[in-house]
């Protein structure tokens, strides 16, 4: 193939809803937006509609820090991610759009021994499973990244770091206009303005969705909604362990290229990037409390901002440009709930929390499985909702903590 | 966010943990509780987009649990 394309002219149509499809996805967000295109590209479902409450990609698809790697601990958790990257590496190709995709290195700092014992555990985890995983000394941090502040002379100093030179970027909005182009090029409807109302259920059978543009009839409808999974479950009875809550974070002004990787500390909170434009963009942990809000609160942002000038003392006269947040589903054990429901015909792929931005392509590949045969892909057979019940937790909270 | 308890008046958010939805009871009879009753006890909370009843500890001052019903669009406060 060619270099992919810079910038197209033409993305997507705007069609006007057909009466009925085989498929009806709820939400399109990148997770949406590549079920769809895995649905038409790999198993030849193309009579497909991807319903948008609001815009394409506008919900947290617009609103998170563009984290990629794989560097999960428990083996379900690592070979979704790492299908995920595997297909990320070959996107842009695959997409024919530049999507920005930038092997920069995750770097995870280490402040403590217990923090260094979870870390190398991690990185022995990481590479029994067949991803890239380094540990690396304070000296080999500073020389990876120079602008980290290794001094001993810090509330939390920084004695090491575990590096997954795979990880890095990529340009979200890129992610979700390239699926959207290419799903809509393959006859996939993607209609925006079209917020789901109820479930058409016709004697227990699901029939389709109601709609402020009214009646879609669907053979299956898979939910894809992330921070509003609970409130469209609600419509038809389903009940998730879900839990919605802010994320928030910032970008600085435009800055000369300074910072050469993604850098996270899960002690002192915070992880930070530089844009290909040149923003600084921070993040860190939810706000604790269950909101829709699309804001959280202040003081989360004064302790990232904190832990920031910290690490790197020369982003001490950067200015915050923007803050805001995205509404995450967070599940119980930090992973994603991905299958089949109660309701025959119903999927669900929700549960990705502060995560769900570096699993779009390995999500929609295994979600569009799921929808296609009716029975979930060997990758997410362990993010059934039944792990609630049976117990069969995939407790992600250490590798999902604040690292997104 | 301006979070009133009951004893020591407004203050603000950072001063209190979040303990999430309220009015989750224990299963009456744990002996007899099956699979999905406990999982309906240890996992699934409401989640609503609108008011929601839920607890609070005041960490950093009282020390006092409360309940209130807050908006999760608005973030309005009204006591439970």
């Amino acid at each position: 193939m060619g270099e992919p394309h810079p910038h197209p002219d033409h993305l997507w149509r705007n069609p006007q809803p057909k009466r009925s499809y085989e498929v009806v996805i709820v939400g399109a967000g990148g997770h949406g937006l590549a079920t769809a295109y895995y649905l038409a590209k790999n198993h030849g479902i193309r009579d497909v509609a991807v319903l948008e409450r609001g815009w394409l990609a506008g919900g947290n698809m617009a609103r998170n820090t563009t984290v990629i790697r794989s560097n999960y601990l428990w083996d379900e958790s690592a070979a979704i991610y790492e299908h995920s990257l595997k297909l990320w590496e070959h996107l842009s190709e695959e997409l024919d759009y530049d999507i920005l995709f930038s092997q920069r290195g995750v770097l995870n700092l280490v402040h403590s021994q217990g923090d260094r014992r979870d870390g190398m555990r991690r990185v022995n985890a990481n590479r029994l499973n067949g991803i890239d995983a380094e540990w690396l000394t304070a000296a080999e941090v500073k020389a990876f990244c120079p602008i980290v502040n290794i001094s001993p002379d810090v509330r939390y100093p920084v004695i090491g770091g575990t590096l997954q030179r795979r990880g890095g970027i990529a340009k979200h909005d890129y992610v979700a206009w390239a699926f959207a182009r290419k799903a809509d090029e393959m006859g996939v409807d993607l209609i925006q303005n079209c917020e789901v109302s109820g479930f058409d259920l016709d004697g227990g059978r699901l029939g389709g969705v109601h709609t402020n543009r009214g009646l879609i009839a669907a053979n299956k409808v898979a939910l894809c909604a992330a921070g509003h999974s609970t409130m469209l479950a609600d419509m038809i009875g389903l009940d998730l362990p879900i839990q919605s809550h802010p994320l928030q974070a910032l970008v600085s002004e435009l800055l000369e290229p300074i910072l050469n990787c993604v850098v996270m500390s899960n002690v002192v909170h915070v992880y930070v990037s530089q844009a290909h434009k040149g923003e600084l963009v921070m993040g860190a942990g939810i706000d604790p409390y269950n909101s829709y809000a699309q804001r959280g609160s202040p003081h989360v942002i004064e302790d990232q901002l904190a832990a920031a000038c910290e690490l790197f003392p020369i982003f001490s006269r950067a200015h915050v440009l923007r803050t805001w947040a995205g509404i995450v589903d967070v599940s119980p054990d930090a992973s994603p709930i991905l299958g089949l429901t109660p309701i025959e015909n119903l999927f669900i792929n929700c549960g990705w929390g502060t995560g769900g931005f570096k699993a779009t392509p390995g999500a929609g590949w295994v979600y569009a499985h799921t929808i296609a045969h009716g029975a979930p892909h060997p990758l997410n057979v362990p993010f059934a909702l039944e792990r609630f019940t049976t117990g069969a937790l995939i407790d992600e909270h250490g590798a999902a903590g604040v690292a997104h | 966010m301006l979070i009133p308890c009951p004893w020591c008046g407004d203050r603000e958010d950072i001063e209190f943990t979040y303990g999430g939805p309220g009015d989750v009871a224990y299963p009456a009879d744990p002996e007899a509780a099956d699979d999905p009753t406990w999982a309906r006890f240890l996992f699934f909370r409401p989640n609503p987009k609108g008011r929601l009843a839920e607890r609070w500890v005041h960490t950093a001052g009282c020390r006092r649990w409360f309940n209130l019903v807050r908006d999760t669009v608005t973030h309005t406060i009204t006591p439970a």
